[in-house]
């Protein structure tokens, strides 16, 4: 597509573009977002168990919320991904219990424990990135699991033949060196 | 809120997830409300979640996929969302998330009674488990039981102590079958919980076998 023939940001950057575009609602940064993180959020969705039809469907009314939402986005609290990741998990949520709303948004002026610069957030997503490459199979399998395959506890346990307070501890473990990460950037 | 009972890092991490059953997310997203140390935790388990995003192997839209959400950004469908109010407080003792659920303050629900002391209202949710406001009298206790999943309890009014301690208005009980217990209602007013679980409870003594299929837990 001519239009967003600009090269597109490194990691680090897409919160700002998705920041700047709560602002301009510009196209073209539009554009940018939609071609790298609309067939991110299609896999996600594929992978929670959707039809690919439904997917496609489910992807693009995601991507229509980042348009319809970019302006609450705010980058000293969550990074891009995150941000369109939480989107997309809770669009999927309400359409597997096309029932009330599980997750809502926070006030704006809710006191938030958990300030920190836009900057942070970028370094934390690669760290965190590489984080998750470095954990054991153990428990990165538990948590792509319920991250992924939209898995409970239980499920997991059935699914892999262990033991419930395992996969329990499991995901302690590898939450515990994931959060090791913040330790680090602060 | 003087809060001293939290979630579990493994429960925190399936409602970031979005897999923890509806009733038990509608327990871990009623008790946030409240706690600011597991909104920290909740965040960085989504920032968990994000990161994994990133690292997914991109799987391709349909090649007009753009085109068709450019055309309805020209339309309603395009037109920046309002935030989500926040829902009008019904009851002091009823955290947001769960008066969406309640729509009446605590007194006002159509409570059960299960056995003299102890009555119980069901939230009907479907699924694996089951949801259910608790409400026990001062002085009384559940039947000793262990579990077969995971269960959760959060405390809106009231407290109650067991084996692991004191659990007040805020704090929550984060259980599962490692674990088998006695509550009992030990303030001047009715503890009420709310109570998921994700499989049923298992009695343990001969009351408590008497009291299951009046319980139905
Ligand atoms: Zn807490
Ligand atoms: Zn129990």
């Amino acid at each position: 597509m001519s239009l967003f023939k600009q090269a597109p940001p490194v990691k680090e950057e897409w919160s700002a573009c998705l920041a700047a575009l709560g602002q301009s609602r510009d196209k073209a940064e539009y554009g940018r977002l939609f071609e790298h993180f609309a067939p991110r959020v299609k896999a996600y969705i594929i992978r929670l168990g959707m039809t690919p039809a439904n997917a496609e469907e489910l992807a693009q009314e995601a991507l229509l919320s980042v348009w319809r939402k970019a302006h609450m986005f705010d980058p000293a609290k969550a990074n891009a991904s995150t941000w369109i990741f939480r989107l997309a998990r809770n669009l999927c949520i309400d359409r597997l219990r096309r029932e009330k709303i599980q997750f809502y948004e926070l006030d704006v002026d809710e006191p938030d424990p958990d300030e920190q610069h836009a900057g942070e957030h970028a370094v934390l997503a690669t760290r965190m990135a590489e984080s998750i490459r470095t954990l054991p199979e153990a428990q990165a399998q538990v948590l792509y699991l319920s991250y992924y395959e939209g898995r409970s506890h239980s499920e997991i346990a059935q699914a892999i033949g262990i033991p419930l307070g395992s996969v329990k501890s499991r995901l302690r473990l590898g939450f515990e060196k994931l959060k090791q990460v913040w330790g680090e950037s602060s | 809120m003087n809060i001293r009972h939290h979630l579990d890092d493994a429960t925190l991490l399936v409602y970031a997830a979005g897999s923890l059953s509806e009733g038990m997310s509608l327990l871990v997203a009623s008790h946030i409300d409240r706690c600011a140390h597991c909104q920290v935790r909740v965040r960085q388990a989504e920032a968990v979640g994000g990161a994994l995003l990133e690292e997914l192997t991109p799987v391709a839209l349909a090649p007009d996929a753009l085109d068709q959400v450019l055309a309805l950004l020209e339309t309603d469908a395009g037109v920046p969302q309002a935030r989500t109010p926040r829902p009008a407080v019904l009851d002091a003792d009823i955290p947001a998330p769960l008066a969406q659920y309640l729509k009446k303050p605590l007194d006002e629900l159509d409570w059960r009674t299960l056995v003299p002391g102890v009555r119980q209202l069901d939230l009907r949710l479907g699924g694996p488990g089951a949801t259910r406001l608790l409400r026990i009298a001062p002085g009384l206790s559940v039947p000793h039981h262990s579990h077969r999943g995971n269960e959760l309890t959060l405390i809106l009014r009231g407290s109650y102590s067991d084996e692991l301690g004191r659990f007040q208005a805020g704090d929550v009980a984060d259980l599962d079958e490692q674990i088998s217990h006695q509550p009992i209602s030990d303030s001047g007013e009715d503890c009420i919980c709310l109570i998921a679980t994700d499989a049923p409870l298992r009695f343990s003594g001969l009351m408590g076998r008497l009291v299951q299929p009046f319980i139905g837990l």
